[in-house]
């Protein structure tokens, strides 16, 4: 057995996951110890709390901060909102091409963002005129246009493997079409509608370019991280990151039980699924 | 009744995902510089496209950058994939997690630490390409992990030891029996990270040369430039790029209906 293991290397199988166990400590975890040792020290590469008070106490930054958690929340309630109903249509209704009419909900994904978005600021350009009138409406607009084939995606994959037995067990036992979808339905599919809010929520925190594109401003957290790199501080910058890591590590920590590993990531289902 | 209400959801969502990409489509085979106004047809858009130098070294630097990259990370995750399969708790439990970071991060912060360390700390020269092709693979080797990863899983191991019983040095065994049945997973993993590659714009933008750009990154600058040609030249690259999506697509779904039906006519026949 023990040889049999062993390739005409001297290498068993389990080695073979070295040179990746390699590259991820490399180039995924030894940023992330940088990105901690730059926030907590200075040029002269002391040790100091002066860029986490700098964050804190700058007016600019935490403004940035709340703007960019409300723009978040907003642009992932919405994503749930025009993503459910799709997603349940699709996952319940028999279409005669339904894989179809999937397809056209996932093919945004693989068409470049920039383009779409440049696309999507000729169409908002005519409708409103100047984009920057309505910065708020128009940077939820814009991430909704870019991040709904993410949230659909997840919740349809759960949505998908519901055992449908147990919606026949619960109108059997009495329960009308809404009690069912409430007692029933919703509560499993948390899975997928956590994985979905995990697809939109950051990038729509992140992601300035979108903006940036729609109307020239760049008020959302990500622009921060840019700011400090076209200034070359990598001592702010790192806090900021460190910032937006501690939303994340909360985040995981919440919705780590319901995790569900099939519908995990939004992006990969859409490939993965067939 | 319902269906009508929902088939009509639908149809709303669809045209508002989709009436931006046809409009371009439409605008980028008139001569006008504006939506708005339609004054005549013309392919110079598509003629500038193919023949500005400039826009044709981004196009196929693009391509090259996503396909390199997705073969190297195809390589890496897949090895990856298949040690952590053979290999202790630990090593499970420690490979799945950190794959796992570049998947929940903010582009921006992978993009940003990656460039901390590699440039600032390492002091790596950008314009060597070589920050830029990491950044690539932090990017999509976790996702081919992920894809092969549930492979391995549902793959039946007694088909391995076979291969040996039968006298197939192990790494035969390896080659034609374990790769053979994780292959899907492998194929939509690198597709996966093909999209990724032509897709992003963060990491492309913390870590690439000065000189060279990626679709996403010219785009971005050309939308604050003045130079209209350019302009409009991007409404027809738009264009094309939405009808190799719709063609792919096509493709996938007549081979994949092709597999599907053939897979029923042999159980068919096995019953």
């Amino acid at each position: 057995m023990q040889l049999r293991n062993k390739s005409r290397f001297g290498l068993s199988r389990a080695q073979l996951s070295l040179p990746y166990g390699l590259f991820l400590v490399c180039f995924v975890l030894a940023p992330l110890f940088v990105i901690i040792y730059y926030a907590f020290t200075n040029g002269e590469g002391k040790v100091t709390l002066d860029n986490l008070l700098g964050f804190l106490e700058n007016p600019k930054t935490t403004g940035t901060l709340l703007y960019s958690l409300g723009i978040a929340v907003v642009t992932t309630s919405v994503c749930l909102l025009l993503a459910y109903p799709i997603a349940y249509i699709l996952a319940r209704t028999k279409y005669r091409h339904k894989s179809v009419v999937l397809m056209l909900f996932i093919m945004p994904m693989w068409i470049n963002f920039t383009l779409r978005i440049t696309a999507l600021k000729e169409i908002l350009t005519i409708i409103e005129g100047n984009l920057s009138f309505h910065p708020f409406l128009n940077t939820v607009i814009g991430m909704t246009y870019d991040f709904l084939p993410f949230m659909i995606l997840p919740i349809y994959t759960t949505l998908l493997k519901l055992d449908k037995s147990l919606l026949e067990a619960s109108s059997d036992l009495g329960a009308d079409a809404l009690q069912t979808f409430l007692k029933v339905t919703l509560p499993l599919s948390v899975p997928g509608i956590i994985s979905g809010i995990f697809m939109v929520f950051l990038p729509s925190m992140t992601n300035y370019v979108v903006l940036d594109m729609l109307y020239n401003s760049t008020y959302i957290m990500g622009s921060l991280i840019g700011a400090y790199f076209a200034a070359y501080d990598w001592h702010g910058g790192s806090m900021i990151s460190l910032v937006l890591l501690m939303i994340i590590l909360v985040f995981t920590l919440f919705t780590n039980r319901y995790a569900d590993e099939d519908a995990g990531n939004g992006r990969g289902g859409g490939v993965v699924s067939r | 009744m319902k269906k009508t209400i929902s088939a009509a959801f639908l149809c709303v969502i669809l045209l508002a995902l989709y009436l931006p990409i046809f409009v371009l489509a439409l605008y980028s085979f008139t001569d006008s510089a504006n939506i708005g106004a339609i004054h005549g047809f013309s392919a110079q858009n598509y003629v500038t496209l193919f023949t500005k130098p400039e826009l044709r070294d981004m196009i196929t630097g693009t391509i090259l950058l996503a396909l390199g990259s997705a073969v190297l990370s195809t390589v890496l995750g897949t090895l990856g994939a298949v040690g952590v399969h053979y290999s202790k708790r630990f090593g499970k439990t420690f490979v799945g997690a950190v794959n796992q970071v570049p998947v929940v991060n903010a582009e921006v912060v992978t993009a940003f630490s990656l460039c901390i360390l590699l440039i600032e700390v390492c002091s790596v020269d950008k314009s060597s390409f070589l920050p830029l092709l990491i950044g690539h693979v932090v990017l999509q080797s976790p996702f081919v992990y992920l894809s092969v990863v549930p492979k391995l899983k549902q793959m039946d191991n007694s088909l391995y030891e076979a291969a040996l019983d039968l006298g197939a040095s192990s790494q035969t065994a390896i080659r034609s029996v374990l790769i053979q049945q994780i292959f899907p997973g492998i194929v939509s993993g690198f597709a996966l990270e093909v999209t990724l590659s032509l897709d992003d714009y963060f990491i492309t933008s913390y870590t690439k040369p000065a000189t060279f750009d990626t679709i996403s990154t010219y785009v971005v600058n050309a939308t604050k430039g003045s130079q209209t040609d350019i302009k409009t030249a991007l409404w027809a690259l738009s264009t094309i790029i939405f009808l190799v999506v719709i063609a792919l697509v096509a493709v996938m779904n007549f081979t994949g209906n092709r597999n599907a039906r053939r897979t029923m006519e042999i159980e068919k026949k096995n019953a």
